[in-house]
């Protein structure tokens, strides 16, 4: 499975020319507003035309200005989640989830209804119509909407932004099942520092109508220069790891990772389950040597491997713990303080509290990052 | 009270003739009216502001006019009247059809008008979506976009229907007043009051047709209640 997009289209002031590959399982468009996230998405649909360029979906060629080449929206098999759900008003639940299904052909319809609608947990509301949803139940049943179609490709584009943090939490690990249990690559368009490193497995950074970078969601994700100001506080290493074992007595759960354990609070998943974790940067203490009469429980033994300024008083630091790198900012008079330089054995203190909702969530299975 | 309902059997045919008439004007207005309508509403192209003035002819012009132009056009000798009398066999001169060709075009203006400004209120946005789940253009609209204009379908229906009921001037000039043929309600009504003694009768038909077009009305605003609460549209 690949994605393969070279476009450009311009638009009065704004022009969009972007370019990238990706074979991942779920690839985020990140940028802040404006960025042109939401053109590339309507052009990969067929909303829009392209003033030239080429998409491919697994070689198949939707859009090739070279060759003349422009599939129609209605024939290229992409399902798309809209951020305002768009359910069809006079239509219910279920009339919306089976819309798509009337135009597949019968060879290609590999959606099962039961399945889908399991999947989503969205039985209760088959009967009902669209307008008596919450927003959650409403993103819910576009999401169905758009699978029930058995499309190549899922694209959604801002799928929680206009939810409150609840609804996000309600629908979050819906997206991770169906990342993980079904096998059709999703794009996924966000701002969120917090919905990316939670989600993606592969991440393309666009400014300005441009990709400034691309690649897996660890590596793009520690560069918090590529983050949008207003959300390089939520930056930092992300973590793939695995459920240890519970300590129910206090509430919290142990995650086994490259740099060690990680304690957070408690979790509802069975041991052994996949974790992807967030450890914001800005969460990040650094002692020179074991700390004691701390009440922060996670310390994490490493080597200093990279030291970057950060914006105003700050440092950026990436600290290698036996392979997984973790970042922390700390100020430039810390630095100096502990004299840390590059090769320095030092320990990540991380507080288990540091750790929410937001930035922890089930992890990709291991086969799934190529 | 049994004289008002006591209707002479010429005075029964004007009724059954004017909901005949105005049944037929609006069905046949409305697929042509749509048509015009998306056109005005989505269309981009050159004289779209001519074809929107001629629409909107029939609203402008004394009805009288209207009724003489059709009867140039359709009348037997008329250019579009011999054509369609000759290849098809359809008349309209002195026939009821005629009567319903007159009503319909008056009308006409007042459908697209309703129709256009639904479709105007038409989220594209639901047909992109729709479009992205696989429905050609012409799928869209059917499944699409012609429930979501119901509404304004209805009300485009009924303001023909009402329009067609007391069309007089176009009707009378363009087919006359041939008594179950081509006179219609108004008509009926005129002939009533240029009569001595016809009070009775004309104050019956206009008692009669105050009924029809009330019920009309009635039905129009059931049937887009229905419709609206079937899309829980707040």
């Amino acid at each position: 499975m690949s994605v393969v997009v070279d476009i450009s289209r311009r638009l009065g002031d704004f022009g969009i020319d972007a370019r990238f590959e990706s074979a991942g399982r779920l690839t985020a468009l990140f940028g802040p507003s404006g960025s042109g996230k939401t053109t590339l998405i309507d052009l990969i649909a067929g909303l829009i035309r392209p003033d030239k360029g080429r998409i491919a979906i697994d070689g198949r060629v939707l859009v090739d200005t070279a060759a003349g080449i422009f599939v129609p929206k209605h024939k290229r098999r992409i399902g798309m989640v809209f951020q305002d759900a768009r359910l069809f008003p006079h239509m219910s639940v279920a009339g919306n989830l089976r819309y798509g299904r009337w135009f597949t052909p019968k060879a290609e319809r590999y959606a099962d209804f039961n399945a889908v609608v399991d999947l989503l947990g969205i039985g209760p509301l088959l009967e009902r119509r669209p307008a008596k949803l919450s927003g959650g139940e409403k993103q819910r049943v576009a999401i169905g909407r758009a699978l029930l179609a058995s499309p190549k490709l899922l694209l959604m584009d801002e799928p929680l932004a206009s939810l409150d943090d609840a609804r996000k939490a309600e629908i979050l690990p819906y997206i991770e099942r169906l990342r993980d249990e079904t096998k059709i690559p999703i794009v996924y368009v966000s701002h969120s520092v917090a919905e990316v490193a939670r989600l993606a497995s592969d991440v393309v950074v666009l400014a300005q109508g441009k990709v400034v970078a691309a690649g897996p969601t660890g590596a793009i994700m520690r560069r918090l220069d590529l983050l949008p100001a207003e959300e390089r506080g939520e930056g930092g290493a992300v973590l793939d790891t695995a459920v240890l074992r519970h300590d129910k007595a206090f509430g919290m759960t142990v995650l086994g990772s490259a740099a060690g354990e990680i304690r957070v609070p408690l979790l509802a998943m069975p041991v052994g389950a996949p974790v992807r974790t967030r450890i914001r940067a800005r969460d990040v203490m650094i002692a020179t040597e074991l700390p004691t009469g701390l009440s922060a429980l996670n310390i994490l033994p490493g080597t200093i491997v990279a030291i970057e300024p950060g914006e105003g008083p700050s440092v950026e630091v990436g600290i290698d713990c036996n392979g997984a790198t973790i970042l922390a900012r700390i100020t430039e008079q810390s630095r100096q303080a502990l004299k840390l330089r590059l090769g320095r054995k030092v320990f990540a203190v991380v507080k288990t509290v540091s750790f929410d909702r937001a930035n922890t969530g089930a992890g990709l299975p291991a086969e799934a990052d190529g | 009270m049994n004289w008002l309902l006591d209707l002479t059997p010429d005075e029964w045919n004007a009724v059954r003739l004017s909901i005949k008439v105005a049944t037929v004007a609006m069905l046949f207005s409305l697929p042509p009216g749509i048509l015009i309508a998306l056109l005005l509403a989505r269309g981009k192209f050159w004289g779209k502001t001519l074809l929107n003035g001629l629409v909107h002819l029939p609203l402008i012009l004394p009805p009288v006019v209207t009724g003489y132009l059709l009867l140039l056009t359709f009348g037997r000798r008329g250019p579009a009247g011999a054509f369609l009398a000759e290849h098809f066999g359809i008349v309209f001169s002195f026939r009821w059809t005629g009567a319903a060709l007159a009503c319909g075009i008056m009308g006409f203006p007042l459908m697209v008008r309703a129709i256009r400004l639904s479709i105007e209120a038409v989220d594209r946005k639901m047909e992109a979506a729709a479009g992205t789940l696989g429905a050609n253009p012409l799928l869209v609209f059917a499944t699409i976009t012609l429930p979501l204009i119901l509404p304004g379908l209805i009300a485009g229906a009924i303001l023909s229907f009402a329009k067609a009921m007391g069309e007089f001037g176009a009707t009378i000039t363009f087919v006359s007043n041939i008594p179950n043929e081509t006179q219609t309600l108004p008509s009926a009504i005129y002939t009533f009051t240029q009569v001595p003694g016809g009070d009775e009768g004309a104050l019956r038909l206009t008692l009669i047709s105050i009924v029809i077009s009330m019920a009309a009305l009635v039905a129009s605003e059931v049937l887009a209640r229905r419709v609206g609460r079937r899309m829980d549209i707040e």
